[in-house]
């Protein structure tokens, strides 16, 4: 704030001693000048009487000549300063309201705004460079989950959609360039309650300037960046940035996932985005060859990955020299018959469209299915806006990069138990997958999926804790009940117990708990606050381990246990419990 | 040399000239003090704060400070010389001249203490 001040006062400078100046020279004009007063005796006006008449002929109010009529020397003088105070006082205005309007000014008005905004955040946030279509999604997820976010974007349009977007937390967001390390210190880079530093800008250059700044600052603190190019990401992981996400790659993953284990794809699928509701029924047939239209960066990861899991590929492509398409290439956009009928589409299992060009895509799915009504469709969609004509084409499986990698992230911040979850389904069979989806299934109904961690600790899980601390046995299970009839289950079952370096996928219900377990929970929302309630309230937990509804005020704990005393000594006394 | 700093030197040197010549005197002989002088040691104080405006070194600051309360002690003598004339009953007789010179007067310590400074800040720069 004190910068913006004192660039105030520097520039009205001129404008004040201005005025400073034509107001004194005039003051001092009213005194000398002889007058009369109304008994036509020589009067000369005091500096008090003189200012008052400055003051309102400067401002042009004009109370008429007091206290007595002027004489014309008086009026002469009157008449110029008049036209001096006037020019004066437009000149100031002038200049302050030009200096309002003024670029750099409001540019540095900004930011200070938002180096304040930033300032006064108590809570641990996440500095996002970069709100493109990945920093908006993970900024509304983020804001969803209650995670307070500071954005940074090079674009004004970006950081407008930012301020008009109704999000639930305020969110700072600044139109400069992320690069700088001095917008980054702005930005809180150096605050101790910045807990991680995204990445997500088109530039490169720009996401690794943005990950060692934040690396040097504290090389603790988690970075995540995405990166286009092998080049980066080598660099990249080379000063140790946690986790990067090159779009081309983790789609082309996606893909292969699909194709070849479809029931691990639509549970990782319903794990990073619960809102999918409809389940997407596994394809029967993906043994085949498919063809891909477009050889670019995402071409080549589809083309290493298909190769590595034994699935045939014909590319289609416009400029396959250029590229380095594989031999066996066919030429053109893929939106004619023609080309299509080249690649041999007749015999091909699927098609993945997958060029920059989203109408070009659409355009690809729809003659591809005039020739082979059957196959089965990917599309990649690049713009998120475009999404209702996707959904109109009924594609089968709509791929669109910069929700994955959104999604991606979300889930590393918001749960990194799910990411374990995820490392350890890989190594499952396609056969477990699919019974734990109808398992799934069959819990959420149609409801969103979510899943949500504890850790057995005081913060996380104080009634857990505490029964731990009294010896008492906590079973998995117990966390899996209504508390309001225990009898009945909860919407929920745990996907993962982590101890210690140990993980268990679908534990046991009846394992004990243990201080320092790490719990993944999967099912509906509703779920999760009945869940939360017996994790926090010791005596929920209670009457959930034991049944019981014992009394929770001191008072009545202490009249049950003199009650229960008189009994044992009655007991002890008649043999007789009564 | 430095055109800026010739007329800003001039200005916090001029309102502590003129500042003291309206002090000068005995303090409760209205004869002494004339109300011209106090006029120009007030307009130039005020030209002189100015002036320091947007300066953000700390010697920039405490010269700001300084020359904010010679205006206020002014400003206050100001007011009583003109309360003293068209409102007192009494007018302007010795016990108000008094009360009107020991204000400029702890104007005039500001004003020098701004002097010091900016003698002091001049001797810093060796070029």
């Amino acid at each position: 704030m004190g910068h913006v001040f004192y660039l105030l006062l520097r520039r009205l400078r001129t404008p004040i001693i201005t005025i400073i100046v034509v107001y004194s020279v005039s003051v001092l004009g009213f005194v000398l000048i002889p007058g009369v007063d109304d008994q036509g005796n020589p009067w000369r006006m005091d500096f008090f009487h003189a200012f008052y008449f400055v003051s309102f002929m400067g401002s042009t109010i004009g109370f008429g000549e007091i206290p007595y009529p002027f004489t014309a020397g008086q009026r002469a003088w009157t008449i110029i300063m008049i036209y001096a105070t006037v020019i004066g006082w437009l000149y100031s205005i002038g200049k302050i309201f030009s200096l309002f309007q003024d670029h750099s000014f409001i540019r540095l008005m900004k930011r200070n705004t938002f180096a304040r905004r930033v300032k006064v955040i108590q809570e641990p946030f996440y500095l996002i460079c970069g709100y493109g279509y990945t920093g908006k999604r993970l900024v509304n997820r983020l804001d969803e989950q209650g995670i307070q976010t500071v954005v940074l974007d090079a674009s004004q349009s970006a950081i407008d959609e930012l301020d008009a977007h109704e999000v639930g937390l305020a969110v700072p967001g600044l139109c400069a360039d992320a690069a700088d390390p001095d917008t980054l210190n702005i930005a809180g880079i150096r605050r101790e309650n910045c807990i991680g530093v995204i990445a997500l800008t088109n530039d490169d250059h720009t996401n690794l300037g943005v990950s060692i700044d934040s690396k040097l600052v504290n090389p603790e603190r988690r970075v995540i960046s995405r990166s286009e190019s092998a080049g980066t990401t080598a660099n990249l992981a080379s000063f140790g940035t946690d986790c990067i996400i090159d779009p081309f790659e983790s789609f082309a993953e996606h893909l292969v996932k699909s194709i070849k284990e479809p029931y691990k794809h639509i549970i990782s699928d319903l794990i990073f985005n619960p809102h999918h509701k409809v389940l997407a029924s596994p394809h029967q047939d993906t043994s085949g060859r498919w063809v891909v239209c477009g050889y670019g960066r995402f071409g080549r990861s589809i083309d290493r990955l298909f190769k590595e899991n034994d699935i045939p590929v014909t590319f289609i492509e416009v400029d396959p020299s250029q590229r380095g398409a594989p031999v066996g290439t066919i030429l053109g956009v893929g939106t004619e018959e023609e080309t299509l009928r080249k690649a041999d589409i007749e015999s091909a299992t699927g098609i993945v469209a997958g060029t920059p060009d989203d109408a070009d895509n659409l355009s690809i799915i729809i003659t591809a299915r005039n020739i082979k009504p059957d196959i089965i469709t990917v599309a990649r969609q690049n713009l998120s806006a475009n999404k209702p004509m996707f959904r109109a084409a009924h594609v089968n499986l709509i791929m669109e990069p910069v929700r994955i990698i959104a999604d991606e992230i979300f889930i590393r911040i918001s749960t990194p138990l799910l990411m374990d979850f995820l490392e350890l389904l890989k190594k499952e069979e396609d056969l477990w997958a699919r019974e734990l989806l109808l398992r799934i299934s069959a819990v959420v109904e149609d409801h969103p999926l979510e899943a949500w961690a504890y850790t057995v600790n005081q913060k996380d899980c104080p009634a857990i804790h505490d029964s731990l601390a009294n010896d008492k046995v906590v079973k998995l299970g117990n966390l899996c009940r209504d508390p309001r009839k225990r009898e009945d289950e909860l919407r929920a079952f745990p996907l993962l117990l982590k101890r210690g370096e140990e993980s268990m996928l679908l534990p046991d219900p009846n394992m004990e708990l243990r201080e320092n377990d790490e719990i993944l929970v999967c099912g509906q929302h509703a779920a999760q606050l009945f869940m939360n309630w017996v994790t926090y309230d010791y005596n929920v937990l209670r009457y959930i381990r034991t049944g019981v509804e014992a009394p929770g005020g001191m008072l009545w704990q202490w009249m049950s246990s003199v009650r229960k005393k008189r009994r044992r000594w009655l007991a002890a006394n008649n043999g007789d419990p009564e | 040399m430095n055109t800026e700093k010739v007329v800003f030197a001039f200005f916090i040197l001029l309102a502590l000239t003129f500042n003291f010549g309206f002090v000068l005197g005995d303090i409760d002989n209205p004869a002494h003090h004339n109300v011209y002088e106090l006029y120009a040691a007030l307009v130039v104080s005020l030209i002189a704060t100015v002036m320091k405006f947007g300066d953000r070194t700390h010697v920039g600051a405490v010269l700001l400070a300084t020359s904010l309360v010679a205006d206020l002690q002014l400003i206050m003598a100001a007011v009583v010389w003109g309360y003293a004339v068209n409102f007192s009953e009494t007018g302007l007789d010795a016990a108000m001249m008094a009360s009107i010179v020991s204000l400029s007067a702890g104007a005039l310590l500001s004003n020098i203490t701004s002097v010091v400074l900016l003698i002091l800040e001049t001797m810093m720069v060796r070029h």
